[in-house]
């Protein structure tokens, strides 16, 4: 349990740190008392004995002993007095509240006399606290207070009657009042203790309340991110920790599940790229193998036709050996150049022709499944810049899906063809993106519907972090990661060289907000507004020289269709919706060829009515 | 005084060495096939050839072995190799090596066989002229051989590095000259890219045969000499300057400088 460490940690130095505070308090605060209780208590005592001893003199001056003892033993039968005694010069106890000790000489090297006689001349006056002493009869006993108040000589002394002191003596004799602090020593324990039991209440209630509010602001959130953790290096990564705060661990928890969608995102391409590895060796193993056969028939095959002139029986099958053979040499190169992912090899062709090829190489197969094969050709579609050879492979893929999906029954193909217009906003997709010192701003680590997403760093003050961008011309569309809406005082820069990518002075012209700018080699600066939400986006040199003309093919089915769920990942490797039947890869590379091309390929599908895969290509220079 | 026979054709595939003879003999060639290196250099013992066909991926000795070995005997005899597409880097390494002079991806039809070989045997013929010619100092070169600073993949094409990491392509002055004169050029587009030891244009010469220019460098092309295109007689007139093919963004300059020669 992880209580066991942080939290427990936590509250035992929570509770130290009160221990120490409160232990210091209480020192302080009862050394304080004690003083205070002291002193008033000593005040009390000098003034009784100053009281008694203003009281015995007159008895003195009248020479009444009797008096004297009898006030001095009633006085000290007292409980809040332990013993009164009062001695001459000499050290001899003339009265006392006890009578046995009167007659005692008490020796001058005892603590009371010390105070007066210890430094050789015996002093003529002791002050305030030089009168008093505290000390104990015995280990057992209470605390006592002792006061000894010097009797001095005085006029009315010598001037009285009995004569008996001569004016030349200053110190008569002594009064010694001890008075027990027990009531002091109840009171002071009193408070120790009262200070001790708020201190342990004091302690039991923080470290309640630190261990629960421990355990609901830190326990529980590291639980459960321990816990999203412990599933995810198990290998579940589509766990996600549930994000209800917005404290440290809240951000954590967030940047966790942000890291595990990224886990997820890079282990999907890995596995695909992995896939495309394996295709990528295939292939060659294939091409290798293939080529010596494949060079047997085309050279044979060639010589026999140089050799047929004259011949026109054997001269057009002849052509049909050599140019399928051709095509098989240029299907291996595509595929290889799909492992290689090179781009193609473009003249300028007609779409309608290509066509036409496509469907005479199926022709068999479509007859044979009962498929009826209906052209609407539009005469007039202007040349695209093609590889035919690709661009024929890729409506090869389509009829013979088509077919496929249609099955056993029999059914329909439609294929048409026309020429329409298209803006570059949501058809061109930035595939190059550089800062000013040519650093390349497209991440292929990060998709944004399965295309490499621009990157770009963000600076508001201290905080950063990445910022992706839909690579798609006209979207301006930001993913952000950890990060508020984009909003003025943002600064966007490149990873690599902390170049900054904002258009200095310049402001978009929809919203006013500031805007960021980056080149696409040879064909000028994109530029883009930074508020979230605003769709801003200008690329001057394609708006300017773009030719919206493109041209559509439709190759539509009324097959079984297919079901939504397999829509997104349809153009993906290895995604077959044919079970056994199929390779998965026909769309893959269909769409390879067509985005090689910078064209667009779309499919309207819905099961049991059929389905339209609707290919655009740029009519191009 | 050995025979002189024109064509040594090697391929450990019967197939192939049987109908690159029977092309070839229709074509008035004497030719003799081998079906291993051993073979063929059994071969050259006994006869001199104009020009040697060989296959890189072979069982036994290689290609590649085969080139050391006439560079260790001390054979000149030009070679060209034969390679399937997949195998296409191989093909690039023959010409960084003594002795090969171009290659045929396979599976190749009769023309453009022949169309090799007949470019292949005047190139040889050039390149012995030329050493005959520097041996005896009399006479020039039949040929302008590549400026210094250019790397040329083997006798077809050069690449010249220009700044900011952008490289200038071209055809070499002894290609144009054993392809006897250009009529035309086939050349690709801006932005489409381009793959070391893979055609890159096509050129076709007077008599209809079609050349494959084999691209010295991988990259994207940034810009076509238009007047290339439209004047192909300024290439044979200036091959190494106004001549020039394309300007391509290199993908790895260093890996495929490697194979180049300077």
């Amino acid at each position: 349990m992880l209580n066991s460490k942080i939290g427990l940690k936590l509250t035992f130095g929570v509770v130290l740190t009160v221990l120490i505070a409160i232990g210091i308090f209480a020192y302080f605060n009862i050394q304080s008392e004690n003083k205070s209780l002291l002193m008033e208590v000593e005040r009390h005592a000098n003034q009784f004995s100053e009281h008694l001893k203003a009281d015995m003199g007159y008895d003195m001056l009248h020479q009444d002993r009797k008096r004297i003892r009898e006030g001095i033993q009633r006085i000290g039968e007292q409980d809040s007095v332990d013993r009164i005694q009062v001695f001459n010069k000499q050290g001899e106890i003339v009265y006392s509240s006890d009578p046995t000790e009167v007659g005692d000489v008490v020796d001058m090297n005892a603590d009371i006399c010390e105070r007066c006689h210890g430094e050789g001349v015996p002093l003529s006056s002791l002050e305030g606290q030089e009168r008093m002493r505290i000390f104990r009869t015995d280990e057992d006993s209470p605390r006592m207070l002792g006061i000894i108040n010097p009797v001095y000589n005085e006029a009315s002394c010598w001037t009285a009657d009995c004569h008996a002191h001569p004016p030349s003596q200053t110190v008569l004799g002594m009064l010694d009042v001890t008075l027990p602090l027990t009531e002091v020593d109840r009171n002071i324990r009193r408070s120790q203790m009262a200070i001790v039991v708020l201190a342990i209440s004091v302690i039991l209630i923080l470290s309640l309340i630190v261990s629960l509010l421990v355990r609901w602001w830190i326990d529980r959130p590291v639980q459960e991110l321990l816990k999203a953790t412990k599933h995810v290096s198990g290998g579940n990564l589509a766990y996600r920790v549930e994000v209800t705060r917005h404290d440290e661990l809240g951000l954590l928890a967030k940047s966790f599940n942000n890291m595990t969608e990224n886990l997820a995102q890079a282990r999907l391409q890995l596995f695909q790229s992995d896939k495309l590895a394996s295709l990528g060796r295939l292939a060659a193993g294939v091409a290798h193998e293939i080529n010596n056969p494949l060079t047997a028939v085309l050279t044979n095959s060639s010589y026999l036709l140089k050799r047929s002139q004259g011949q026109p029986e054997v001269i057009d099958d002849l052509k049909i050996i050599v140019s399928e053979t051709i095509r098989c040499r240029e299907i291996v190169k595509s595929l290889l150049d799909f492992a290689r992912q090179t781009t193609p090899k473009k003249r300028k062709a007609n779409v309608n022709e290509i066509i036409h090829r496509a469907a005479t190489v199926l022709e068999n197969q479509l007859s044979i499944g009962n498929v009826d094969l209906i052209m609407d050709l539009d005469d007039s579609l202007p040349r695209v810049t093609v590889d035919a050879n690709q661009i024929q492979q890729v409506f090869i893929n389509l009829i013979a899906n088509a077919s496929d999906a249609i099955g056993a029954s029999g059914g329909t193909i439609n294929i048409t063809s026309k020429s329409i217009n298209l803006s570059a906003k949501g058809v061109l997709q930035i595939k190059r993106a550089l800062c000013r010192k040519r650093h390349d701003l497209v991440d292929r680590k990060v998709q944004i519907d399965g295309k490499p997403a621009i990157s770009m760093r963000y600076r508001k003050k201290k905080d950063t972090g990445l910022i992706h961008l839909n690579p798609m011309y006209g979207s301006n569309e930001h993913r952000l990661n950890d990060m508020p809406a984009i909003e003025t005082g943002v600064e966007l820069q490149c990873p690599d060289c902390s170049t900054s990518l904002m258009a200095e002075g310049e402001l978009c012209p929809k919203c006013e907000a500031p805007i960021y700018a980056f080149e696409v080699p040879l064909k000028g600066l994109v530029q883009g507004c930074l508020r979230d939400g605003c769709g801003w986006h200008r690329w001057e040199q394609v708006d300017s020289g773009w030719n919206d003309e493109y041209v559509e093919v439709r190759v539509t089915d009324d097959g079984s269709g297919i079901p939504k769920s397999q829509l997104p990942k349809l153009f993906e490797p290895f995604a077959t919706t044919k079970g056994q039947k199929g390779t998965g890869l026909g769309l893959a590379v269909t769409w390879g060829i067509v985005d090689n091309h910078n064209g667009t390929i779309t499919v309207e599908s819905e099961v049991g009515v059929g389905s339209s895969f609707i290919i655009r290509i740029p009519v191009g220079s | 005084m050995k025979q002189l026979r024109d064509i040594l054709v090697i391929d450990d595939e019967p197939t192939i060495t049987q109908v690159v003879v029977k092309v070839c003999s229709a074509e008035g060639m004497t030719v003799t096939a081998a079906n291993d290196v051993t073979e063929a250099l059994e071969c050259l013992e006994k006869c001199n050839f104009r020009l040697a066909l060989c296959d890189i991926m072979m069982h036994g000795l290689d290609g590649f072995q085969f080139l050391e070995e006439l560079d260790e005997r001390g054979i000149h005899t030009p070679v060209v190799m034969m390679t399937g597409y997949s195998t296409m880097e191989n093909a690039v390494k023959s010409l960084a090596s003594t002795g090969a002079v171009d290659y045929i991806p396979k599976p190749f039809t009769a023309d453009e066989l022949l169309t090799v070989i007949n470019r292949s045997l005047r190139c040889g013929k050039l390149l012995e002229d030329a050493e005959s010619a520097s041996l005896q100092r009399v006479g020039s070169l039949s040929y302008v051989p590549c400026p210094a600073k250019y790397y040329g993949l083997g006798y077809v094409s050069w690449v010249l590095m220009e700044d900011e990491g952008i490289a200038r392509i071209g055809v070499s002055d002894l290609f144009l000259k054993a392809a006897q004169g250009i009529k035309e050029f086939e050349l690709s587009l801006p932005g489409e890219s381009l793959v070391q030891g893979v055609p890159c244009a096509v050129a076709t010469s007077p008599d209809g045969s079609e050349h494959e220019i084999m691209c010295p460098m991988g990259g994207e092309i940034l810009e076509v000499n238009e007047q290339a295109q439209s004047n192909p007689s300024l290439v044979e007139k200036d091959p190494y300057f106004r001549g020039w093919l394309y300007r391509i963004l290199p993908s790895n300059p260093a890996a495929d400088l490697r194979w180049l020669s300077s």
